[in-house]
């Protein structure tokens, strides 16, 4: 394998300025903040994609849109989200941070994560260019199969599913190219002396994410590639007339789809007792609990994807199977959750931004938790499956896990990255702002979901106005809230009171002892950990 | 700053075997197909009956073989409901219902039902029609002797015909099944990938 590694012919700031720097640079700290300006400018795009949906739900009866074009955004809102806004961001996190924190001069495959990134914007393109080829006359609109992809639909839809097609196609490699990147550079470029069990959480929390990537993306890649045959090359592996079974694209969809879930918090979860040990003035509690129950739900997450068909007709030995298993992840996760509380417990907590969005995380994620559970109860799903009830657990999940989680990260390391400190102000009426909207938006959607409003259908029943009306306020609200997220970033990046390189009195770790921001090129030698 | 740099030797050997990984999860993908299929067929998963292999090379000798197996007795002291329904695929202009909507029976009968189906166009047209028995667990206790899904079928234009099914549901049934749903897809074969039709359509 001839792949780039760090080479010392690069050093010393004579890199290219001006946009050919972002073309070619192979530097961790680069690379990162693209993946993370990438990410936020996704995060906007989905976000105006499903206002639009949520303003043709604020009134019974059709308004604005189609039906078709209701389902495509409904569709790419939620691929961009997952693929090119949460996705990127928490790539974004570990090429900044991972060398940092485990004393490594760079990512080990440095122009391997070059390609990684610059594969992503052709496909978020690809992604969405079907909605301005249909203006133009050209096939009839984006995807309209929901996120999902399945089959027969799949089969039967327009060009919009063969984009769709080739941008998981692309962004899948991006992700592979990524992790496997990681993997790579957390086995061979800890510092001398950091044993795996002193490796910081949040890489362990990655660690674990790429391994999950690596063996499920590609399976996620292969059904969407029998998808692509199905469609045009005459085989018959959905198509049930030549004996195909639509069913088992379920199978190979959720075998990806359900490691993709914790792929999207494991990242997150690492990321959490960093900050709650800093703002509670206490060492983390049950480091090595933490490490197990990440191996044990990356472990766990990969046999029981059944859980999201189980009204498509299973036999009953299959569903309680499913059942169990699945409610056997909430065992590690119940770890996870009493470490963190007991971080914090008679700790000196203070609450900066950070800490804000970190409990914000626990309390809102916990509730996505609860919610799977009664989810994964076989007799309980048969009434609640592809309701709202789903769409509001799930978004408790990605929103106030994964997003949340996120945002806590950038306040977090923000003075670090820019040496500048954002705004407290602004951050917490993001922060108060970003909560009650939220919960404005979405705990409605539990009850319309209880009453019986399907998911995916533009119109509703009377009865259902009500709460639809106050979720689509609530989503305004918290829209245009982000707004203030991506001013006071913009803020910090410009300029600011001067941050300290400790920035945080009680942070621990090796990124800390790096001035902010740090040098293009960090632990040029590498630290010895005792 | 050389000596900063760990060998990168290491790397080389460490990204071979993780792409290996990805390779093998590839594969593994693909090798899902015949093992759902198998497991399907074997359990009777998803209402796959196990006349499917028959129907796949389109030979109509499926009858023949389940007639070869020992007869069932009849089990008089139950009742079981047997519902009939079909739906025809877009592309295909035909129409399709059940002849008996609905069949009280003992398990262990002999019995035959028929379809009636039209072909509304001015073409003549192959179709075939694929089969599934919900619950899933009854799926392997229905058991069709002759079947108009064993082979393809073909319609002159305009032509309307009774398409005739003879099945038995075996004893075996699990005594809790009171009601089994029989449903047809007619395809159309002339064209083996359905055209991609607008949503409108689809739905
Ligand atoms: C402003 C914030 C957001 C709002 C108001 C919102 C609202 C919605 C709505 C109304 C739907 C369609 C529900 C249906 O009828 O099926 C939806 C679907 C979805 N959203 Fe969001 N969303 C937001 C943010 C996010 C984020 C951050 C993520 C992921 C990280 C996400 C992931 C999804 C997924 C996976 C679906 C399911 C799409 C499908 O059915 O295929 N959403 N969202
Ligand atoms: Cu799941």
């Amino acid at each position: 394998m001839s792949v780039a590694t760090t080479h010392p012919g690069e050093h010393h700031e004579h890199h290219p300025s001006g946009i050919l720097r972002w073309l070619t640079t192979t530097n961790h700290k680069d690379i990162g903040t693209m993946y993370l300006t990438f990410a936020l400018i996704m995060f906007f795009v989905g976000g105006i994609m499903i206002l639009a949906v949520r303003a043709e739900l604020f009134q019974p009866g059709l308004q604005l849109m189609q039906p078709e074009f209701f389902n495509q955004l409904i569709g790419v809102h939620a691929l961009v989200m997952i693929f090119a806004a949460l996705m990127p961001a928490a790539t974004g996190f570990a090429n900044w941070m991972l060398p940092l924190m485990i004393g490594a001069p760079d990512m080990a495959l440095p122009r391997l994560n070059n390609w990684g990134f610059w594969l992503l914007p052709p496909a978020a393109i690809l992604l969405t260019l079907p909605f301005t080829l249909a203006l133009f006359g050209i096939g009839d609109g984006a995807i309209a199969t929901g996120w999902t992809f399945y089959a027969p639909l799949s089969v039967q839809g327009g060009i919009g599913v063969d984009f769709a097609i080739f941008a998981v196609h692309i962004l899948g490699v991006s992700s592979i190219m990524g992790s496997i990147n990681i993997i790579v550079t957390i086995f061979n470029l800890r510092a001398p002396g950091m044993t795996m069990m002193k490796l910081p959480l949040f890489a362990w929390g990655w660690l674990i994410t790429a391994f999950l990537l690596i063996a499920t993306i590609p399976v996620l890649a292969g059904a969407v590639t029998m998808l692509l045959t199905d469609r045009h090359f005459g085989t018959h592996f959905f198509n049930a007339a030549g004996g195909g079974d639509p069913i088992l694209f379920q199978h190979l969809f959720w075998f990806f789809g359900h490691p993709e879930v914790y792929i999207l918090l494991l990242p997150v979860w690492g990321l959490m007792p960093h900050v709650l040990s800093t703002f509670s003035r206490k060492p983390t509690y049950g480091y090595t609990a933490q490490v197990y129950s990440f191996i044990a739900i990356g472990v766990l997450s990969v046999i029981v994807w059944a859980h999201h068909f189980f009204t498509v007709g299973m036999p009953v030995p299959a569903l309680i199977y499913f059942m169990f298993s699945t409610m056997s992840i909430s065992l590690p996760l119940a770890v996870l959750f009493f470490c963190w509380i007991a971080t914090m417990w008679r700790g000196a907590m203070s609450f900066e931004t950070p800490m804000l969005f970190a409990l914000g995380f626990i309390v809102l994620f916990g509730m996505a938790g609860l919610t799977g559970l009664v989810l994964a109860d076989v007799a309980a799903d048969a009434q609640y499956h592809h309701s709202y009830f789903v769409v509001a657990h799930f978004h408790y999940a990605l929103f106030a896990g994964g997003i949340m989680g996120v945002m806590t990260g950038v306040y977090y390391w923000l003075p670090k990255w820019t040496g500048h400190m954002y705004s407290e102000t602004l951050g917490k009426w993001h922060f108060w702002l970003t909560v009650v909207s939220f919960n404005l938006t979405f705990m409605p959607q539990f009850f319309l979901g209880l009453a019986g409003m399907p998911r995916r259908i533009p119109d509703y029943a009377l009865q259902f106005a009500e709460f639809n009306a106050i979720s689509t306020v609530g989503a305004f609200i918290l829209g245009f809230s982000q707004l203030l997220f991506a001013y006071n970033i913009w803020r910090c990046v410009k300029g600011g009171e001067k941050a300290k390189d400790q920035v945080w009195e009680s942070a621990e770790g090796l990124e800390w002892q790096l001035p902010s921001p740090p040098p293009y090129h960090s632990w040029e030698t590498q630290p010895e950990i005792k | 700053m050389d000596h900063a740099h760990p060998a990168p030797v290491g790397h080389g050997r460490l990204v071979g075997r993780l792409v290996l990984v990805v390779a093998a999860a590839f594969a593994f993908g693909f090798a899902l197909v015949p093992l759902y299929n198998v497991l399907c067929e074997a359990t009777g998963f998803n209402g796959k009956t196990g006349d499917k292999k028959v129907i796949r090379d389109g030979i109509g000798v499926g009858g023949l073989a389940a007639a070869s197996r020992a007869p069932s007795r009849i089990d008089a002291t139950r009742t079981v409901t047997v519902e009939f329904t079909g739906t025809v695929m877009p592309g295909l202009p035909w129409d399709m219902r059940p002849l008996t909507v609905s069949l009280d029976l003992h398990p262990g009968e002999l019995q035959q039902v028929k379809y009636l189906v039209r072909n509304t166009s001015e073409r003549t047209i192959v179709g075939q029609a694929v089969p599934s028995v919900t619950p899933g667990q009854a799926a392997q206790h229905f058991e069709k002797l002759d079947c108009f899904c064993f082979a393809q079928q073909t319609f002159a234009p305009g032509e309307s015909r009774e398409l005739p099914l003879t099945f038995i549901v075996k004893p075996e049934l699990a005594k809790d099944i009171r009601n089994i749903t029989l449903s047809y897809a007619f395809f159309s074969v002339d064209k083996p990938s359905p055209t991609p039709t607008t949503p409108r359509e689809s739905r």
